[in-house]
């Protein structure tokens, strides 16, 4: 009712974790056998390894047809805006994009989008949606192993209820095609983030997104320190976060030499996930507010051997445009949240202005089952921001910031995130300037299928929970 | 080390208007893209003239009296202030550093007693960022923390000096749903029981017969309902005092439009009210004005199942006074973006919405209406409060910000921590001194 009252609720879901301490899962080994030990035989268990598939994505497109969008104002994602544009998808995948004389077959379905705009799906790279699904009760609080410091090796992917009704705003309101959901912040380590696509399925699985990569999510400042602090065990300061993750990584380059040398290393989830940051496979997502905070841990990146490939809120960011700059780390921030804690006392609306300026990346995200609705919006507020101070930042380019440069620090820019042949059909076609206010998705493709379309009251998702309820089926 | 030549003079502002009250202006405001507030739509070439701290005229410039110097406003937009409501403006600094923050008193012995107004600190940062938002007046409250009664809000003006607020206990809230079935002990049933009780109680300190007078309830160490919080509703029961009630669900609603029969003197207000537009008949028979929340679309509790952003449309169509609830936001400058987006549902199939003068009136005039400052705040004519913001842009549109703010005529200081900080850091050079020194 009170703004705080949702952060409340997330101190609260906290707090209740912490009663449950009693119940600690800290079983990290399992009987796994012994890792590169390929098949089960006669004598010998193993376990499957992860390049062999685990939890494997079974998403499959749904069927789509060839389509155009002709007329319409384009922004590609890339920075591009055509006027007067072509948008032409088949088979799922872009084929052509450009000006009104781009050639498409006859035959197909066209949509007049004249007066309309035309962007690549939206895509937000920090959302909990499914592991803190919508009814928000005790039950469906799946967000935050905290019961450790430390939990590399748990998976978001494995809280992810598939029936968060969440999905289906972010896809009918904020034209979301793909998004990452990420473990919580009570922990300095907080597991394996997984990126889906925006599509209902019955599981998990079948939205995982095919081929890309996990994230790891790592978090400094004053959540670890306070929810461990106040349990009396380390950390309980700063300097306690550093310190336990230093001592984390070290045993986990131990870990990894030692499996590298031929040791007969037992498998270990944790490890498991931080040998795959050392070696690259799994971008790292820090949750950092202060400057300094973030420059600390870009050091100890370096002291690691790994990359951070996006600091997550990042509210101070403006304060060090060079130095992520330097280190090409993208900052994920919200357009104007401020002052709900001590380290986001420093928020400014001019972020992401001001990183843009400096050369550094920007991500717009939410981190928030209603503002993902709305990216469009939030990062519009961020380039007007700029525009009071001589920082005139074009619409293209805002577009790029929920579009590729969010699909760049998740590792999937090769697939989604623009609008270039060969790549993922996702695209919006919005009833006005999608940096307006006033404009709102009109049909919202994946891979080529139509997924919603506001002209269609059939043609919206409805998840289960909904179903014989108050307003089944509304405009939402 | 760029510096904008204005920052110390602006400083300089800010300190003044701190310390004591301004002496208003006479100013006249011409050429505007004049927003009434009313719930019309905008006058172009519009003229606003403001005396003494008050309109004394708004309206189309051929019927203006004549004046002396004026503002040009270059066609830019002008408009009332924003009224916001619900906050908890001047109540904390930091939300989560519970020092800072006086909008729960958990451990208190009393709950509708509590004072709002007591508590106001007019310097706040987040009072100086939403005046620089456009927001000239909020209600403000604590909330319901160590039992059902959050007490007693205030409406406050956010112009920053020694008398921020303009009215104390304005309004007494009271949750009936999830929340307050939580604090008086595990069932709705429990928080109507201690409503009713509560009522009962400050009705017998005030001489009604067949009531008990035990006036303390306890549970535990819990003090539910002090003394002092009894006759803290004897003004709600006698209806001098209005009470906000937050419900969500449409059962609850009906639950609180049935009370005026028990208690027939209530003032009532409905504050949340997610499953509204599933009674919004009944809502509007009733003649009960809501505070809805904008743009709840997720059923977040067992009690928001029906949740929709076309709900404050909905209930409007059905002919309810209704305003926008802050308190579901971010912040309250977010108040505009969602007047904006139930302007943008108009234009969606199957969606309710509302054309752009009444979502304009739903966080001016409606919701200062509701808090009994009707024809004063959120309203530009003749005999409102000079309060008066000029814009960079349509108000409503995402990103648009006033560049000019007066609050009872008192032209305002739009500087802050934020624009302290953004003037610093507007570039990243230190190679004559540290930043420390760009002030």
């Amino acid at each position: 009712m009170i703004p705080e009252f949702r952060l409340r609720a997330r101190t609260g879901v906290l707090a209740t974790l912490a009663s449950a301490l009693a119940l600690t899962a800290c079983a990290t080994t399992g009987s796994a056998g012994e890792t590169g030990s390929a098949r089960s035989d006669d004598k010998t268990f193993a376990a499957r390894i992860e390049s062999e598939g685990v939890f494997a994505s079974t998403y499959k497109a749904y069927p789509g047809i060839a389509t155009a969008l002709k007329g319409a104002t384009v922004f590609d994602g890339r920075g591009g805006r055509i006027e007067n544009g072509v948008v032409f998808f088949s088979g799922g995948k872009i084929v052509a994009v450009g000006g009104p004389d781009t050639p498409i077959p006859a035959d197909i379905a066209v949509f007049d989008g004249t007066g309309k705009f035309v962007t690549p799906g939206i895509i937000d790279i920090h959302s909990h949606l499914g592991d803190y699904p919508s009814p928000g009760v005790d039950a469906h609080s799946d967000g935050n192993e905290a019961t450790s410091p430390t939990t590399p090796e748990v998976w978001a992917e494995h809280s992810i209820w598939p029936q968060d009704p969440g999905f289906t705003r972010a896809l009918a309101n904020g034209g979301i095609t793909a998004l990452q959901i990420l473990p919580g912040s009570a922990n300095l380590m907080g597991g394996r983030s997984v990126t889906l696509k925006n599509v209902p399925g019955r599981t998990m699985q079948q939205m995982k997104f095919p081929g890309a990569p996990h994230g790891f999510k790592m978090a400094c400042g004053e959540n670890p320190k306070r929810v461990y602090g106040s349990r009396g065990r380390m950390p309980s300061t700063r300097m306690g976060n550093l310190a336990v993750n230093r001592d984390t990584w070290f045993d986990a380059i131990d870990y990894a030499n030692d499996q590298a040398s031929g040791k007969g290393v037992k498998r270990d989830l944790g490890k498991e996930t931080l040998v795959g940051v050392l070696k690259g496979e799994i971008l790292v997502h820090n949750h950092c507010y202060r400057a300094d905070e973030m420059a600390l841990v870009m050091d100890m990146a370096k002291e690691m051997g790994y990359k951070v490939t996006a600091f997550h809120h990042a509210v101070e960011a403006y304060k060090i445009g060079d130095l992520l700059r330097a280190n090409d780390v993208c900052s994920a921030i919200w357009a104007d949240w401020y002052g709900f804690k001590m380290e986001s006392y420093d928020g400014i609306m001019e972020n992401a202005a001001y990183l843009h300026q400096a050369g550094a990346c920007v991500v717009i995200h939410s981190d928030d089952q209603d503002d993902i609705q709305r990216l469009n919006q939030e990062a519009r507020k961020a380039q007007k921001a700029g525009l009071r101070l001589g920082i005139d930042i074009s619409d293209a380019t805002v577009i790029q910031w929920i579009t590729f440069n969010a699909a760049k620090a998740m590792g999937i820019e090769a697939m989604t995130g623009s609008l270039e042949p060969g790549k993922m059909a996702d695209v919006v076609l919005w009833n006005g300037d999608p940096l307006s206010v006033y404009s709102r998705p009109e049909k919202v493709w994946i891979d080529g299928a139509l997924m919603f379309d506001a002209l269609d009251p059939k043609r919206r998702p409805v998840s289960d929970f909904e179903l014989g309820q108050p307003g089944e089926g509304d405009v939402k | 080390m760029k510096r904008f030549a204005s920052c110390g003079l602006s400083a300089l502002a800010v300190f003044a208007a701190m310390t004591s009250p301004a002496l208003a202006q006479d100013v006249t405001i011409t050429n505007a893209r004049l927003v009434l507030g009313d719930g019309g739509a905008p006058i172009e070439g519009g003229t606003v003239i403001v005396r003494g701290g008050s309109v004394v005229y708004a309206g189309a410039a051929a019927g203006a009296p004549a004046t002396g110097s004026s503002v040009d406003a270059g066609g830019a937009w002008v408009t009332p202030g924003i009224f916001a409501t619900i906050t908890s403006l001047g109540l904390m600094d930091v939300s989560a550093v519970s020092d800072s923050n006086d909008t729960r008193a958990r451990g208190a012995p009393f709950s509708a007693a509590l004072d709002a107004a007591t508590a106001i600190n007019p310097s706040s940062q987040h009072i100086l960022v939403h005046r620089a938002a456009g927001i000239t007046r909020a209600a403000t409250t604590t909330v319901p923390a160590g039992s059902i009664f959050a007490g007693q809000g205030a409406i406050i003006d956010l112009d920053g000096d020694s008398r921020a607020v303009m009215q104390a206990r304005a309004f007494q809230m009271v949750n009936l749903g999830e929340g307050g079935a939580r604090l008086a002990g595990g069932s709705r049933a429990a928080a109507h029981t201690l409503l009713r009780a509560s009522l009962r109680e400050a009705q017998a300190l005030v001489g009604a017969s067949g009531t008990p007078q035990t006036t303390e309830i306890v549970k535990d160490d819990e003090v539910l309902l002090s003394r002092f919080d009894a006759e803290a509703l004897v003004p709600v029961v006698t209806g001098r005092q209005k009470l906000y009630v937050a419900v969500e669900r449409a059962a609850d609603i009906r639950a609180v439009l049935a009370l005026t029969s028990e208690f027939p003197k209530l003032d009532l207000v409905l504050v949340g009210v997610t499953e509204g537009w599933l009674v919004a008949s009944e809502i509007a028979a009733a003649g009960v004005p809501v505070i809805a929340n904008g743009l709840i679309d997720l059923p977040d509790t067992f009690e928001q199942l029906g949740a929709t952003q076309s709900n404050a449309g909905r209930l409007a169509r059905a002919g309810v006074k209704v305003a926008i609830n802050a308190a579901t936001m971010k912040d309250p400058r977010r108040l505009q973006q969602v007047a904006g987006n139930l302007v943008a549902l108009t234009r969606v199939p199957g969606a309710t919405g509302m054309e752009w003068g009444k979502a304009f009136a739903a966080i001016s005039s409606v919701p200062a209406e509701i808090s009994g400052m009707g024809g004063k705040a959120g309203v530009l004519k003749p005999g409102a409060l000079g309060d008066v913001v000029l814009w960079d842009g349509d108000p409503l549109e995402v990103g648009s910000v006033p560049t000019r703010v007066f609050i009872g005529g008192v032209e305002q200081s739009l500087e802050s921590h934020q624009s302290g900080l953004r003037n610093r850091y507007r570039d990243l050079d230190e190679s004559e001194l540290p930043k420390a020194y760009d002030w």
